[in-house]
């Protein structure tokens, strides 16, 4: 059995980074992700690989993009007002197709917001948040477990398909502690060579990884195109969820993180009052697994979406039960967190 | 005497306008990179501005940062492979207005790297607006009545800026607006990728360049702009040098 460890989320999420091979952090302070950088500083060394304090969430961001070019596995972490720093840096790093993973623990927003944990950031992270048509693959654990399991699948996502990842926790996720296995990293499959490194062109014709596309007119829909086929296939092959309780289930609770891990202990409970209620917490939330929500709607009479923010997650439940089925909705912004018992409640009423 | 290109440059016409003085910026890095023999391990940031084609003329490896990024992207660069040869070549709106934080921390932290910072006074490629090396009195297409030092403040002179530094190791600021010039200008530009190769830190050569579309002067007057009227507000010479006690 592999060893077990007691760390916050946020050093979790380091440890994995580190077994995974990530040998280049850089980032800036902001509450509630402290742990991640100041962990890095001290156990980055300790690997052989270089940690930045940078002055700022773009000088950061602008780091993973000088980074991953030079052929790293590497790593930014960040929480809500400091990702919104980061976004025009992401286009870029999604747009040269250079693999790297970017951490938001998210906290209470819009703005300043507060230092609570929170999922308001749910469509910055699937929808882009930058400019231009990208895609992140966006990563949701649960649990200081998936932290440290779904970190190291996070750096094998990126490298696979050259695309920046995104792991979506928040402030509990990050600060929580508990018993996680330090499992050993095996890599998903056989890695694609880099063949895009700027390494000094010893040798070889030299490379350019540029985002700049005037070739011609044609050059950039080109580019585009390239984009949404390999967007297509990721959305073909990648999909990570829990389902839990839903096979006779007729109402399906749905939410991801953080809230995904509480509404698990509100379907318990309304199992025990002898409620059929089942669980859908997708662990990808771009790609969305679709297939499993159109799925559950041919047989359940409802969805419940529980989420930290006032409505955003719950768009992507209709789309991809297409309006199916009645969806109700538990969830506020702010810093506003669920207990099992007001997801029981919630779904008591609705039921 | 007859003149060579240098093979660090492509065979390719640039896209500059006549009278531009980044054609002999490159040719003095080119010059440099082929004499000091580090083609092969040079890795180039290209900015935003009118040197981002840069990969289009220099034959070796080169990134193309976001407006302002290139120190962050080099210092990365440089730290995860430290025995390359990185550089970064960044106009005025490049280094010294959006990516300023970038600029200072980077030379504060002393990475061993080498700038190559092109002053004309004005932001070139997006048509003529005001830079933050924009001289006072000048006009530009957003300072139409000409810089005024209560309003937009007097020009920033980043080579005195840098030199207060402790981090930094070498700053020297030339023009390429003479023969003589450019001879200094070259030797600038060797010493800053020397000390770099012999792992003496941050180095920077601004070069005070011509720029004669956008300040809608002949090539000729543009060149007599840079001797009279830039070289009076950003003074020629050497601001700091460690490598030198």
């Amino acid at each position: 059995m592999a060893e077990k460890i007691l760390l916050k989320g946020n050093e979790v999420m380091v440890e994995a980074a580190l077994a995974a091979g990530c040998r280049f952090f850089a980032g800036y302070p902001i509450t509630p992700q402290n742990e991640v950088p100041e962990y890095m500083s001290y156990r980055m060394p300790e690997s052989g690989g270089v940690f930045i304090q940078a002055e700022s969430e773009i000088a950061a961001i602008n780091m993973m993009f000088g980074a991953s070019a030079a052929g790293v596995r590497c790593m930014t972490s960040s929480s809500s007002p400091g990702i919104s720093l980061k976004q025009e840096g992401i286009s870029y790093i999604a747009a040269g197709e250079l693999p790297c993973v970017i951490a938001n623990i998210q906290r209470g927003g819009p703005g300043l917001g507060n230092i609570r944990a929170a999922q308001g950031d749910y469509f910055q992270a699937v929808k882009g948040g930058g400019h231009g048509d990208y895609r992140l693959i966006v990563i949701a654990p649960g649990t200081c477990q998936e932290m440290y399991d779904l970190t190291m699948k996070a750096f094998d996502y990126a490298d696979l398909y050259r695309n920046p990842v995104l792991i979506l926790g928040d402030g509990i996720l990050g600060q929580m502690a508990e018993p996680v296995e330090r499992n050993e990293y095996v890599p998903l499959c056989e890695m694609p060579e880099k063949d895009y490194v700027l390494d000094g062109c010893k040798g070889r014709e030299p490379r350019v990884i540029k985002t700049l596309k005037l070739e011609s007119n044609q050059a950039l829909i080109d580019h585009n195109i390239h984009l949404q086929a390999k967007y297509a296939k990721i959305e073909e092959e990648l999909c990570l969820l829990e389902e839990y309780r839903t096979d006779d289930a007729e109402v399906v609770v749905t939410a991801y993180g953080i809230a995904g891990r509480i509404a698990k202990g509100a379907v318990n409970m309304a199992r025990d009052k002898g409620l059929k209620v089942g669980l859908l917490r997708p662990m990808t939330l771009w790609p969305f697994p679709e297939a499993a929500f159109e799925r559950l709607a041919d047989k359940v009479r409802k969805f419940l979406v529980v989420e930290m923010s006032c409505g955003q997650y719950i768009e992507d439940v209709r789309l991809a039960t297409k309006c199916s089925k009645v969806v109700e909705f538990l969830g506020m912004g702010g810093g506003w967190y669920p207990t099992p018992e007001n997801i029981l409640e919630k779904i008591e009423a609705v039921y | 005497m007859s003149f060579t290109k240098s093979s660090v440059l492509k065979d390719q016409a640039t896209h500059y306008c006549p009278g531009c003085g980044h054609g002999i910026a490159h040719r003095i890095v080119a010059e440099v990179i082929e004499e000091l023999d580090i083609r092969e391990k040079v890795i180039a940031t290209a900015p935003v501005g009118c040197a981002v084609l840069l990969y289009d003329y220099f034959n070796c490896d080169i990134i193309e940062c976001a407006h302002g990024r290139s120190p962050a992207a080099a210092t990365a660069i440089k730290r995860v492979r430290p025995e390359n040869i990185v550089f970064t070549y960044q106009g005025d709106g490049d280094l010294a207005a959006i990516g300023m934080a970038e600029t200072i921390h980077t030379a504060n932290r002393g990475e061993n790297i080498t700038v190559i910072f092109i002053n004309n006074a004005i932001y070139g490629m997006t048509g003529g607006q005001m830079a933050p090396t924009t001289l006072i009195g000048q006009k530009s297409t957003t300072s139409p009545a000409g810089r005024d030092a209560n309003n937009e403040g007097p020009p920033i002179r980043i080579c005195e800026l840098l030199s207060s530094l402790d981090g930094v190791t070498y700053l020297e600021r030339v023009s390429v607006s003479s023969a003589k010039d450019v001879i200094r200008a070259k030797k600038a530009v060797k010493k800053a990728f020397t000390n770099q190769i012999e792992g003496k830190g941050y180095s920077l050569v601004e070069i005070l360049s011509m720029c004669p579309t956008d300040w809608k002067l002949s090539p000729k007057h543009s060149v007599d702009f840079v001797n009279k009227e830039m070289k009076e507000a950003f003074p020629l010479g050497v601001f700091k040098d460690l490598t030198s006690s």
